[in-house]
């Protein structure tokens, strides 16, 4: 059993905070993936975890163990990096072997082992050459290899699929996710990528200047961010937010309009609200429907991008701001119209300023 | 347009190699005029100096010098004394040096900046300024031999070897190299849980071909070359390096085609292991891929 348990997490270099007070809660066997923007501290965090840096301040124990002061090797991790790191020197079959020769292992139980590995990945035919002699993916997949031969109890992934190309990425991503159930390990993974977050995770944590937004469920994240950035964060094209007029209170039900916006009630989650204050509207792209008239906003087209599947519109609403609607198939919206808009004031967020 | 560059490519091409020719043959007059002088007697030696004859095999030719040579001095023992000096010292510095530079770059331990700078600092410090405080204490130093414990390391091979193992030029070399070698190859062993020293071995050792070559040849003229430092501790004939040989055909007559004679020979292991480590330093790149 190895469920993680970060408690009040520090780390600095000199003068420089970098992580800044990190709590999260992982279960044995989950999917955990950290988001967030670059430089946010996802790596050093992740690398916190496999020993590689030291931690400043706070407690990590894997496995009900603390391990702060253990080095790498006796955390129990495998960790697969952005650039693989594969040994140059080594064949496919020495890297992957690699952590048994160093544990020590016998020849025969070497060779199983590498081998069921090796069926894992489907890089049966790779166990001879040399590195210099795969592709990208390739590397990657001796890179993963590397890590599963010793059956450890956690997994860490820093960006492992950032420098393959799209196609190639969904491939991994799917095998990846296959890996995680075929394992059952804990795993953490690192991503810049919104799809993999989404569609690999049981929980994702969101990271912003080395302190956790919001932990969650992908769905949890999506319909219920806990703030501004994190409901601008996830999703794509990005939230909408409408700078917008409290002209009401009631309870959780507030009442927001601005020139461009039809007065609106919205539910909010969040307290924090006064009639006659200041407050962000968040409406998906994907909410927004055209309507012919009598919608709540009014826009004018200024850029339409037509993907077949949805129309993604640009418009420019009265008071100049700019709103994002993607719009479910495919349709033709003449550059420079006007379009009203309504939505689902169900699924429309809001923050206080 | 085409047209142009190609002729713009085969004259680069002429002047590029122009070039090399004309920088291997300033490097190599010097050996040819050695080589060719070594074959000839003394006073013709001196006559043809003036003329291009300095680099033909002509006139009087003959391995004379060769066999006066060896009357004159113990080359043999000479050359064996260099070589086990050099060889040895060779050897035990690139492993301590190349270990020193390991803890330099990649482990993190109070005061490792600091301790570097230090040594790097001693590269400032000329050998000649330490020669004689070095003296006293090597005359004073114990060992413990074959006949219990004596005092006193003069004239042994020991007290040419040890004092020059440990050298800051050669542990620069080392972490500059070490700086360039990607830090997750590092990372990737420890978290697959290799000790310290089995990265040592088995990641970063494999991947230093190129400066283990560069810093033995650096070590292997610099030992080979020494002067000072072994006529000060060897007044015995049996510890003599090479060089201090040199100095046996200096005295009484001076005889020149001997003198070239014994420099041809103690070329030879020089130019050996030049050829080994090319040979092996093209081997370490291609078999790893990495670049020096
Ligand atoms: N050795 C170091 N010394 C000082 N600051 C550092 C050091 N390593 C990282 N940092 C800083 O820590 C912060 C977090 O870095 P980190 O690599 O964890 O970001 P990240 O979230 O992984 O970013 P990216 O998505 O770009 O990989 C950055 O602002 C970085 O400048
Ligand atoms: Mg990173």
């Amino acid at each position: 059993m190895a469920g993680i348990t970060l408690k009040g997490l520090k780390k600095s270099y000199g003068t420089a905070h970098v992580i800044k007070g990190v709590d999260i809660d992982i279960e044995d066997g989950e999917f955990v993936v950290f988001v967030g923007p670059s430089g946010c501290g996802k790596s050093t965090l992740l690398r916190m975890i496999a020993g590689l840096e030291d931690i400043s301040a706070g407690e990590l124990s894997i496995g009900g163990k603390v391990v702060n002061d253990l080095p790498p090797k006796d955390r129990g991790v495998a960790m697969v990096f952005q650039s693989y790191a594969i040994f140059p020197h080594m064949s496919v079959r020495e890297n992957v072997g690699f952590g048994l020769t160093i544990a020590g292992a016998s020849k025969a139980e070497k060779a199983e082992k590498v081998a069921n590995a090796a069926r894992i990945l489907q890089m049966e035919h790779l166990l001879d050459r040399r590195p210099s002699q795969l592709s990208g993916g390739q590397r990657q997949r001796v890179a993963i290899g590397r890590a599963i031969v010793r059956n450890p109890q956690v997994f860490l992934f820093d960006e492992p699929l950032s420098n393959l190309d799209a196609a190639l990425r969904m491939d991994m991503r799917l095998e990846i996710g296959k890996l995680h159930q075929q394992l059952g390990a804990t795993m953490i993974y690192v991503t810049h990528d919104q799809v993999e977050a989404m569609t690999l995770a049981d929980k994702i944590v969101v990271l912003k200047d080395g302190m956790v937004q919001q932990i969650g469920s992908p769905m949890e994240l999506y319909h219920d961010p806990a703030n501004l950035f994190v409901a601008g964060f996830l999703g794509s094209p990005a939230m909408n937010f409408l700078d917008v007029d409290v002209t009401a209170v009631n309870g959780s039900k507030v009442l927001v309009s601005n020139a461009a916006l039809k007065p609106v009630e919205i539910t909010a989650k969040v307290g924090g609200f006064s009639a006659g204050g200041k407050a962000k509207l968040g409406i998906r792209p994907q909410y927004l429907t055209p309507v012919d008239s009598g919608g709540m906003l009014q826009g004018r087209i200024a850029l339409t991008e037509r993907l077949g599947s949805e129309t993604v519109v640009d418009l420019t609403l009265g008071d100049g701001t700019r709103l994002i609607a993607a719009l479910a198939r495919d349709a033709v919206f003449p550059i420079g119209a006007d379009l009203g808009l309504t939505f689902d004031a169900a699924q429309a967020h809001i923050f206080p300023q | 347009m085409a047209q142009i560059s190609q002729d713009n490519r085969g004259l680069r091409l002429v002047v590029r190699y122009s070039v090399l020719c004309l920088i291997a043959a300033i490097f190599s007059f010097p050996l040819i005029f050695m080589v060719v002088s070594s074959l000839k007697p003394s006073e013709q030696l001196l006559a043809d100096a003036h003329s291009f004859r300095a680099l033909l095999p002509v006139g009087d030719i003959s391995l004379n010098n060769y066999f006066d040579a060896f009357k004159r001095a113990p080359v043999a023992l000479f050359v064996f004394n260099s070589v086990l000096v050099t060889g040895v010292t060779v050897i035990a510095s690139l492993a301590l040096c190349s270990v020193a530079a390991f803890a330099f770059t990649f482990v993190n331990w109070k005061g490792r900046d600091l301790a570097l700078t230090v040594i790097l600092a001693t590269l400032i410090v000329p050998f000649e300024t330490i020669a004689i405080p070095l003296l006293l204490e090597a005359s004073k130093l114990p060992w413990i031999g074959l006949d219990g414990i004596t005092w006193g390391w003069l004239n042994s091979y020991r007290v040419q070897i040890v004092p020059f193992i440990a050298d800051g030029l050669t542990i620069y070399l080392f972490v500059q190299y070490f700086k360039d070698l990607p830090a997750e190859l590092i990372e990737a062993a420890r978290v697959e849980g290799a000790s310290w020293f089995a990265i040592y071995r088995r990641i970063v050792m494999p991947l230093s071909g190129p400066v283990l070559a560069t810093a033995a040849i650096l070590k292997f003229l610099a030992m080979y070359n020494q002067y000072l430092w072994p006529i000060m501790v060897t007044q015995e004939e049996q510890y003599r390096p090479v060089m201090v040989g040199l100095q046996y055909f200096f005295q009484l007559n001076r005889a020149w085609g001997e003198i070239m004679a014994y420099l041809s020979l103690i070329t030879v292991p020089v130019l050996a292991f030049y050829l080994y480590l090319q040979k092996a330093f093209i081997a370490s790149i291609a078999s790893t891929g990495v670049k020096g």
